[in-house]
């Protein structure tokens, strides 16, 4: 198996035979795989806990649509910045590479501001909290463990433009992995959020 | 890693054994570790048994120390609380099942040894691998600290039922430092860490083989661990979900687990209601029966390794207890809601749960067969491995057996939340898993220390431990056939309690004389670590490849990079000279 | 995976072409909310749009379709659990609530099996619940 660098552990560079992926990419669509089921037994939370018939009727919750299409797109598009950051870095242009991962750290913050203001700030207002009904509790429970899963992804992203950026200069394709792999993550939280946004604002 | 990180100087002591990033010095942390936690939790055990053998009789020896040491748990003339022993039957399941044995099957001995097996120098993010002791740690002072908090510990029961998990311990206490809150952020910890170390296996498993190690070469241990690090990757998660979602329940009043209309102690609770109590018991089983299996498989996998190199004969159907212990990885996420049967739920639910149980002892008992017939027409070296390895058979049959009954929803009417169910699930983890834990211990103490533990102590430690295991739990069948509950502080209120008080009286006996039998392990393991018989890298002559490292080896493990030429049981292959085929040594080289 | 220069500058194409469609998909999402088929049909429609757009993030953004049937047997794997975690719970049927059920105490009478409204109905005032 030839290296492109020196390798202490096998496979940290070069793509295992069996699988086609290095170490670290295959290590993340592990956890991705976990994850998928944390958020599905939050569906099947959701989904039990609607059957059950404690929700109040559709519509007259109090979610606002609009935001939440504002918030789907601002998503959309970091997904598109994140893996154009890391198309970049691939084509050797790390200056571009920085500037589409700053994008997508901005609209992923932009996400979460207009999470805490105008959704979650404002409903608190209202006195609408997590125990006004299980249809709020499953909602903020959902809605709050993906925020916070974007913060975990600014906080990775943030690390790899600034202290972590480093490593691109002593072994560069070590650096495009993890971007490649830092992809993986975001892109997944998007992906939840593509399920999160109709389940609670439009059904 | 860093690509640059060809050789080093020597680190200090904390980079050495402290925050090491060596799989070998992880898992010795791992191991040391759960060895005191299961040390506490059989503690805890042994306190309780006292209560049960002679009711509301203050505990000898340390009923006044506990009293001042911790609230809640005794009275003060030292006799042990209803409440003190529902926080010690809670704590007793989750510290045995989520601190001492898993910790130790998986991440003492799966890291330890697995990387060795396969040929790798390390696990494949080794940083990952620490940041998963150091995760699992802190979770673990969480549990132990909840005792001493105001309330006192967890005691909801390890499974942690609502609405009394949400309820307990809440009245003036403080909404965060209490007992059950604890153990739910303690769960939490546990649960991150568990995680990371799951990745670490497959990845490295799957990646890090050496060359000629294909899959149908591994040790059956390395299958083991592998199927064992899928079941925690994936049902572990919803566990997590569920207890964020019993924390939010407790600390802000939501009403996941909340029904409608629920009066505590007469007063009307004023939650929003609407939610499901069988909600958190479908999420809770959804990982716990997998957890049930992460608790056997590593033990299995052990038993076959042991079990090979001391019959001097290749394991009987290797490739059928691969696909066996596939299976039985497979189905265990679809059998769960049959601790559920008696929760009202319906009979549909019931009757697929009770189709796939049934379905999932055919392995169980596969694996079983499998390793009977390997001993067949075998020269059994009677090491202490293979006695405890030997013994692990009829007591995990016993434990499965017992099993069947429960799994039927018919006859689990009769023995849900009985004793008896504490007799089937004991059988499979203590006379089962922790024996066979034992048996890894003393084969690969040689490896991890460079010295063999003692013969004879060995010997002294099993009779005792086999006899005493069965003292304890063999009564525990007639007792709840009989109908007796469990988590009972006073059986003896009951009638049935009382007609099998002896019975219990034998159970506890037989508790406090196994705690004794483990004095010759203790004395031996520290004696042994530091004056034991020095050995050479293979003491048992054995096939695998970690017998091909120095003892113990070195960092990086291997001083050339092992490459593979054959399976991993040769042994008393015919017409060569030793009745061993290292899997590492040529067909040229053998001697 | 996309390793050559060339293979990354068409693939850049490609992923400006997936966010096109995943808007054009969002916009599609919210219409069809407000269509008026029946809650059982739109609870479906929504879920096949999403699935449609999930797809396309994994398959071109997280490179999927690139990738060996290893990962697509694990992720399967996922899958079966996922389907029967969400599935399976909710397929709880009660033959004894009945017994709990005020008019059938009162009058013998089995209800009819739906379930009934929520017994509380959110207020719009914060409800705080009491320790």
């Amino acid at each position: 198996m030839s290296t492109t660098a020196t390798e202490v552990l096998p496979h940290t560079l070069t793509p295992h035979p069996v699988t086609g992926m290095y170490n670290g990419k295959f290590g993340l669509w592990l956890f991705l795989a976990s994850e998928i089921m944390l958020f599905g037994a939050l569906f099947s939370s959701y989904v039990l806990l609607r059957v059950h018939g404690a929700f109040p009727h559709h519509g007259e919750h109090s979610l606002s649509v609009k935001i939440g299409t504002i918030n789907t797109m601002i998503l959309i598009t970091s997904s598109v910045t994140m893996v154009l950051a890391w198309a970049a870095f691939k084509l050797n242009e790390p200056g571009k590479g920085r500037m589409f991962l700053a994008a997508t750290a901005l609209l992923a913050i932009a996400f979460l501001v207009i999470k805490l203001t105008l959704e979650y700030q404002h409903k608190y207002h209202e006195g609408i909290r997590p125990d006004t009904s299980t249809f709020y509790a499953i909602y903020y429970c959902m809605t709050g463990l993906h925020g916070l899963h974007i913060v975990g992804g600014v906080i990775v992203i943030g690390y790899f433009l600034l202290p972590g950026f480093g490593m691109w200069k002593t072994n560069p394709e070590q650096y495009i992995n993890r971007i490649e792999c830092t992809g993986l993550y975001w892109h997944f939280v998007d992906l939840v959020w593509i399920f999160l946004f109709p389940v609670f604002y439009l059904l | 890693m860093s690509s640059d990180h060809g050789h080093h100087h020597e680190p200090g002591f904390i980079r050495k054994y402290l925050f090491s990033v060596d799989h070998k010095v992880i898992g010795v942390q791992y191991a040391v570790t759960s060895l005191v936690f299961l040390f506490i939790g059989f503690s805890l055990m042994m306190i309780m048994r006292w209560q049960l053998a002679y009711p509301s009789a203050p505990i000898p020896f340390i009923g006044g120390w506990l009293a001042s040491a911790v609230q809640g748990v005794v009275d003060k003339t030292g006799t042990l609380l209803p409440e003190g022993y529902n926080a010690l039957g809670a704590m007793h399941g989750t510290i045995m099942v989520f601190l001492g044995v898993v910790p130790l099957a998986v991440g003492g001995f799966g890291n330890y040894v697995m990387p060795l097996q396969i040929g790798a120098p390390d696990m494949a993010f080794p940083r990952l691998n620490m940041a998963s002791y150091w995760v699992f740690l802190p979770g673990g002072i969480i549990m132990l600290a909840s005792f001493f908090v105001p309330g006192g510990a967890a005691n909801s029961g390890w499974t942690a039922y609502p609405p009394l998990s949400v309820t307990a311990n809440v009245t003036g206490t403080n909404p965060f430092w209490n007992g059950q809150t604890m153990w739910l952020l303690g769960m939490i910890f546990l649960i991150t860490s568990s995680l990371l170390g799951s990745v670490n296996f497959i990845v490295t498993i799957v990646h890090l083989r050496v060359k000629g190690l294909q899959l149908f070469r591994m040790p059956f241990f390395v299958w083991a661990q592998f199927v064992t690090a899928f079941l925690l990757l994936l049902a572990f998660p919803p566990l997590e979900a569920a207890g964020v979602m019993q924390l939010m329940d407790r600390v802000f009043d939501t009403s996941f687990f909340m029904p409608s209309g629920l009066v505590v102690s007469g007063q009307l609770q004023e939650y929003s209601g609407g939610g499901s109590p069988l909600l958190w018991q479908h999420l809770f089983w959804f990982l716990a029966h997998p957890e049930v299996y992460v608790l056997i498989l590593p033990a299995i996998g052990i038993v076959g390794e042991v079990i090979a190199n001391n019959t001097r004969k290749p394991l009987w159907g290797y490739r059928v207890l691969v696909y066996s212990i596939i299976f039985l990885g497979f189905m265990s996420f679809v059998v769960w809601a049959h601790h559920m049967f008696l929760t009202g739920m319906g009979t549909t639910l019931s009757t697929f749960f009770q189709t796939t149980t049934m379905i999932i002892s055919v392995p169980s008992v596969v694996i079983l067969t499998a390793f009977l017939l390997s001993l067949y027409g075998a020269a059994i070296r009677f090491t202490v491995p293979m006695l405890f390895a030997i013994a692990f058979l009829p007591m995990f049959a016993i434990g499965g057996l017992t099993g069947l009954p429960l799994g039927l929803s018919a006859s689990d009417i009769h023995l849900h939340d009985t004793y008896y169910v504490i007799g089937h699930f004991h059988y499979v983890v203590a006379p089962g898993t922790i024996m066979a834990l034992f048996a890894g211990i003393y084969y690969w103490f040689p490896k991890v220390t460079g010295r063999k533990m003692n013969d004879f102590l060995g010997k002294l430690h099993f009779w005792p431990t086999l006899i005493f295991m069965n003292a304890v739990f063999m009564p525990m069948f007639f007792v709840g056939l009989q109908g007796v509950s469990r988590r009972l502080w006073d059986q003896t209120s009951y009638v049935t309690g009382n007609e099998t008080h002896n019975w219990v009286k034998m159970s506890s006996w037989g508790a406090w004389m196994l705690g004794l039998s483990q004095l010759p392990f203790i004395i031996n393991f520290f004696y042994s670590a530091f004056a034991g018989k020095k050995v050479a890298a293979n003491p048992w002559a054995a096939t695998t490849l970690e017998w091909a490292a120095p003892s113990p080896p070195p960092h990086g493990n291997f001083p050339e990079v092992p490459v593979v030429y054959r399976g991993p049981y040769e042994y008393s292959v015919p017409g060569s000279r030793q009745d061993y085929s290292p899997q590492h040594v040529p067909d040229a080289k053998l001697a | 995976m996309a390793s050559s220069a060339e293979e990354v500058k068409r693939s850049i194409k490609t992923y400006m072409f997936v966010f096109g469609a995943l808007a054009v998909l969002t916009v599609v999402t919210v219409a069809a909310a407000s269509l008026k088929i029946g809650v059982a049909a739109g609870i479906a429609l929504a879920l096949l749009i999403a699935s449609v757009k999930g797809t396309l993030v994994a398959s071109y953004f997280m490179h999927l379709i690139h990738e060996r049937t290893v990962l697509y047997w694990i992720l399967g794997l996922c899958a079966v659990f996922f389907v029967a975690m969400i599935l399976l719970p909710v397929m709880q049927t009660s033959e004894t609530a009945h017994l709990m059920d005020p008019i059938y105490q009162a009058t013998g009478e089995t209800p009819p099996t739906h379930a009934p409204s929520p017994a509380h109905v959110a207020p719009a005032a914060g409800a705080h619940g009491g320790h």
